[in-house]
């Protein structure tokens, strides 16, 4: 059962390994030479070579249990792993002109996005109520120092304080319901979770359930967890807003794959009677409320919680294909994030945050690039075809078919109508509306222009061509 | 026989130039939309040209899909890229590819504001407007389907008058609502039968109650798109604030989608529940045409009042297509039974030419007077000859005129409802009569009488631009009205195929 930590088993979680020694050489450089473009060139290249090294997993395809079964190596965990590597370098690409803007580009932002990464990593991998708790623990403490990373901002300090609290509490939760389910099972291995739970399970286990599931919710934003969500998003600096929109969602959804669809499998048929009502809510909340922001941020967290109804709704399936759903829903999902926040970040300058729906007006005029990726960006969540998010959404509907969800989908597909409204808000501020005379106009900054331009094409090119990663998605959680 | 090797690549072709002409034009820039405005005119000229071979080399004698195009498109879908027209779909490509061509030129001079844009918006839009008549397989349909709206939501919201976010929004909140339930229900049909195939869903046994949520998730898609009363509300407003592009393609071509919807999805597929629910059609479509053609009767607005007669005359579509079911009830047999949906294809063709060119002359006067108000014309025979002699020709044949294309198609459907019921026909019949009056009207407050005022006297007539456009049309509108049998020998044998289907009940199969 426990294949000893050999050298090739060892050899399996290089990527994190090289992580971890990249934080603490990148720590004593930044100490010790104290030059900060340096700084973020080397976070850069830490990414590149863990990202080498994940790729040169491509093949291991059978899953591989490591360090006494605390850590799992398979197809999913690369593949979650890989787009964390992705999606947090172009982040940082496309914040190193804001940070420079508000003074804040230091070399412990890069250091703390990396050991929030780090904890990601470990969350992917986790095979043990032990380890999970260390990726929750490690990504969750990193993020709260990076909301309050700019230190003479008061709403961030408070969106820190706030996320901190709220987020204690659904550790402690979260900690409670594990050793409920450890006292009850007798293990902290996740598979052997797996073997000796089956339906109907004991009450206890049911309410260790109860707790797991408020913390997964919580972690994820759905209803009525969210409330840390719009606070944080809106009062954080757009650079974090952006990290905490995207590469945490990976990691959310590995935590809720690997507690919930792999550890206490056995006990699906409760987990997924909870879910439904959060679904729901979620899905209505989040759509409802974001039709009436005047905070292009804040919207979109309103719009991020609607979309984790629909990541919700894929585990609420319960089938391989509908995890697949979800994991490809988040996948988009975090893809789409990146891209809009790029676009935040990339329109504000100095003293100019960017942040309300208004400094849009006629953003086509004043910068058609932008205004071009946001327009493809904002189609593609609302689920409009050409665009990749309309797969994302087609995906989930058919698995909630498949598992005979009928209301679901009739509610989700009425939902994804009211989401539509406030995205193509966005697009008439951006086309429709005449510039107002003192806006900025269209601003330097080549490279992350150009990556944020392939950011808005993979969009398109996975909308049109949507069969490779559909068919990777299937693949890793068969 | 082996088809030439070109054949499979041809619809390809149509789709994706006129796509790939657009992104061009936009990779371009609006500092050359000069070159881009050529662009446009040669993408969608070469577009047109390429119906030529499709129309000639097409099989009049065959009902299956012909150049046929299949490569796997989403395996774990089972979706493929697959294309191929019939003889419903081929006229309906050949009017795209027509229109599209008046579009660009009536656009030549008068946009000026991100022009290159422009063009690119209606290139983009004819290239997804042919998918969606091409698509042999539904989730490929509904791509194209759904995509469409993206340009036209830009064209009207970017060009449009003075209430455009508004009416924009409206109409892409419609559609997408209408649209959304379609997709349920196609998944719906995906994850019974296991295949996105038309031809599989048209063969899927269901039982009737899935039939009949199939079908009201179908019709509330296509009514939204037609429109049919009492969901037509976006149109008026979509048509008044879009420019007069955007108004020709909208009444030319969008509104017959939902008519091709009807007949590919609708009747084929849920053929039981559209026995069952005719009446519902019925009743609509005739409310459609005689209560919307009151409507148009009081309209201040010339584009208005094209809006409100497209919608009565789009009531012809829905009611050719639905009184099949009342003939064969009524007489019993088969025989006669297609010709309502013979009538209905051309009416669709008929009045995309006819409505496509009464708003391309409401655009004419609109570049000159910046006014729709009908109020504000009277007396324009005495300065533009020409535009009158075409906007009286374009009003006859909006009234039904014999000799127009819009007599053909008229005829047809109230012959239809004759053998069905004479209560229809004579119901059908009114619109002649109110279509005639609002349509005359119109044209006799704006073209003849006096010249009423200085603004009217100062007009010049057309120039050569816009009487090629219209001449184009003009000479369409008379060979389809004199000559309508080639159009319908290429319906034939697609419309019997479909009548057998439509008739037929999935309820005892296996």
């Amino acid at each position: 059962m426990n294949p000893a930590a050999d050298f090739g088993g060892l050899v399996l979680a290089t990527p994190e390994i090289a992580l971890a020694v990249g934080i603490c050489a990148l720590l004593l450089l930044d100490v010790f030479l104290g030059r900060r473009a340096l700084t973020a060139t080397l976070t850069l290249a830490v990414l590149a070579l863990c990202a080498a090294l994940t790729v040169s997993y491509a093949h291991v395809t059978t899953r591989r249990l490591l360090f006494d079964g605390l850590y799992v190596a398979d197809e999913l965990g690369y593949l979650l792993k890989l787009a964390g590597f992705l999606v947090l370098a172009l982040g940082l690409l496309y914040s190193r002109a804001y940070l420079e803007q508000r003074r804040i580009l230091r070399g412990e932002y890069y250091v703390l996005a990396l050991t929030a990464l780090l904890g990601i990593f470990v969350l992917i991998s986790a095979n043990s109520l032990l380890t999970v708790y260390l990726g929750v623990e490690l990504l969750a403490l990193s993020v709260y120092a990076l909301v309050a990373f700019d230190r003479d901002s008061g709403v961030a300090a408070e969106s820190a304080m706030k996320y901190f609290v709220l987020g204690a509490i659904a550790s402690g939760a979260l900690l409670y319901g594990m050793s409920l389910i450890y006292g009850l099972t007798g293990t902290l291995d996740l598979g052997e979770i797996s073997t000796r739970l089956n339906s109907p399970s004991p009450l206890g286990v049911i309410v260790g359930l109860v707790f797991v599931v408020v913390a997964v919710g919580f972690k994820l934003g759905a209803v009525p967890f969210h409330m840390w969500l719009p606070d944080v998003y809106e009062g954080a600096p757009t650079s974090v807003t952006l990290f905490i929109g995207t590469v945490p969602k990976l990691a959310y959804f590995a935590l809720a794959l690997r507690l919930l669809a792999q550890g206490l499998g056995g006990t699906e048929l409760e987990w997924s009677q909870m879910l439904v009502p959060l679904a729901v809510l979620t899905l209505i909340i989040g759509n409802v409320v974001a039709l009436v922001q005047s905070n292009l941020k804040r919207m979109l967290a309103y719009s991020t919680i609607a979309n984790v109804g629909f990541i919700l709704l894929g585990f609420i399936a319960g089938t391989p294909d509908g995890y697949a759903a979800a994991l490809y829903y988040t996948l988009v999902y975090v893809l789409v994030a990146l891209g809009s926040f790029g676009v935040i970040l990339l329109s504000s300058r100095r003293g100019f945050e960017a942040d309300l729906l208004d400094d849009y007006r006629g953003l086509a005029q004043r910068d058609p690039l932008l205004a071009l990726c946001m327009l493809l960006l904002m189609f593609s969540t609302a689920g409009v075809p050409p665009l990749v998010g309309f797969w994302a959404k087609l995906r989930i509907f058919q698995v909630l078919w498949e598992s005979g969800h009928l209301w679901l989908v009739i509610i989700a597909a009425a939902m994804s109508v009211v989401g539509a409204y406030y995205y193509l808000r966005i697009i008439k501020l951006m086309y429709f509306d005449e510039p107002p005379a003192a806006a900025p106009t269209a601003a330097r900054g080549g490279g992350a222009r150009l990556a944020l331009g392939l950011n808005a094409l993979a969009v398109l090119a996975l909308g049109v061509a949507p069969a490779p990663l559909l068919n990777l998605c299937a693949r890793v959680l068969q | 026989m082996h088809p030439p090797a070109y054949q499979h690549l041809l619809l390809s072709t149509l789709i994706w130039l006129p796509i790939g002409t657009g992104v061009l034009i936009l990779l371009l820039g609006e500092e050359r939309a000069r070159l881009g405005r050529w662009l446009a005119l040669f993408g969608s000229l070469t577009t047109l040209a390429l119906t030529v071979p499709l129309w000639y080399g097409f099989d009049r004698a065959s009902a299956a899909l012909q150049f046929r195009q299949t490569l796997p498109w989403i395996p774990r879908f089972h979706a493929l890229y697959d294309l191929g027209v019939d003889g419903i779909s081929l006229p309906l490509v050949v009017l795209t590819a027509f229109m599209t061509v008046p579009v660009v030129i009536a656009g030549w001079r008068v946009i000026r504001e991100r022009a290159a844009q422009y063009f690119a918006a209606f290139l983009i839009m004819e290239g997804l407007m042919l998918g969606v008549f091409c698509a042999a397989d539904a989730l490929l349909f509904y791509f194209f389907w759904e995509a469409m709206l993206i340009p036209m939501f830009l064209i009207i919201g970017i060009w449009g008058g003075p209430r455009r976010v508004y009416a924009t929004l409206k109409f892409f909140l419609y559609t997408f609502l209408g649209s959304v339930f379609m997709l349920v229900a196609l998944i719906y049909m995906y994850v019974k039968g296991g295949s996105y195939a038309i031809a599989a869903m048209q063969a899927l046994p269901l039982t009737l109650e899935e039939q009949r949520w199939i079908f009201v998730a179908f019709l509330l898609a296509f009514a939204v798109k037609v429109p049919m009363w009492p969901v037509h509300t976006w149109l008026p407003d979509a048509h008044v604030e879009a420019p007069t592009g955007g108004s020709v393609i909208l009444a030319a071509i969008m509104l017959k989608m939902g008519g091709y919807g009807f007949l590919r999805f609708s009747l084929p597929v849920a053929p039981d529940a559209s026995r069952e629910l005719d009446a519902l059609i019925i009743v609509l479509s005739l409310i459609a045409v005689v209560y919307i053609g009151f409507v148009a009767l009081v309209q201040q607005d010339m584009k208005k009042l094209i809006a409100y007669s497209s919608i009565a005359h789009m009531g012809f579509v829905t009611l050719g297509a639905f009184v099949v079911y009342e003939i064969v009830r009524h007489t019993g047999t088969v025989q006669g039974a297609g010709m309502g949906m013979d009538g209905a294809m051309v009416q669709m063709i008929s009045h995309g030419l006819i409505s496509g060119a009464l708003f391309l002359c409401v655009g004419v006067l609109y570049d000159r007077m910046h006014s729709r108000q009908i109020a504000d014309y009277g007396g324009v025979i005495n300065t533009m000859p020409a535009f009158a002699a075409f906007m009286v020709l374009f009003g006859l044949a909006n009234t039904g005129l014999p000799g127009t294309s819009g007599f053909v198609g008229e005829f047809l459907v109230i012959i239809a409802s004759f053998r069905a019921s004479f209560w229809y026909a004579l119901l059908a019949a009114v619109t002649l009569m109110l279509g005639a009056a609002y349509t005359l009207w119109l044209v006799k407050r704006v073209v003849f009488g006096p010249v009423t005022s200085p603004r009217v006297a100062a007009l010049k007539d057309l120039d050569g631009r816009e009487f090629l456009v219209l001449g184009a049309l003009a000479a369409a509108v008379l060979l389809v009205g004199i000559w309508p049998a080639p159009l319908l020998k290429v319906l034939q044998p697609s419309i019997q195929h479909l009548v057998t289907q439509a008739i037929a009940t999935k309820l005892g199969a296996p």
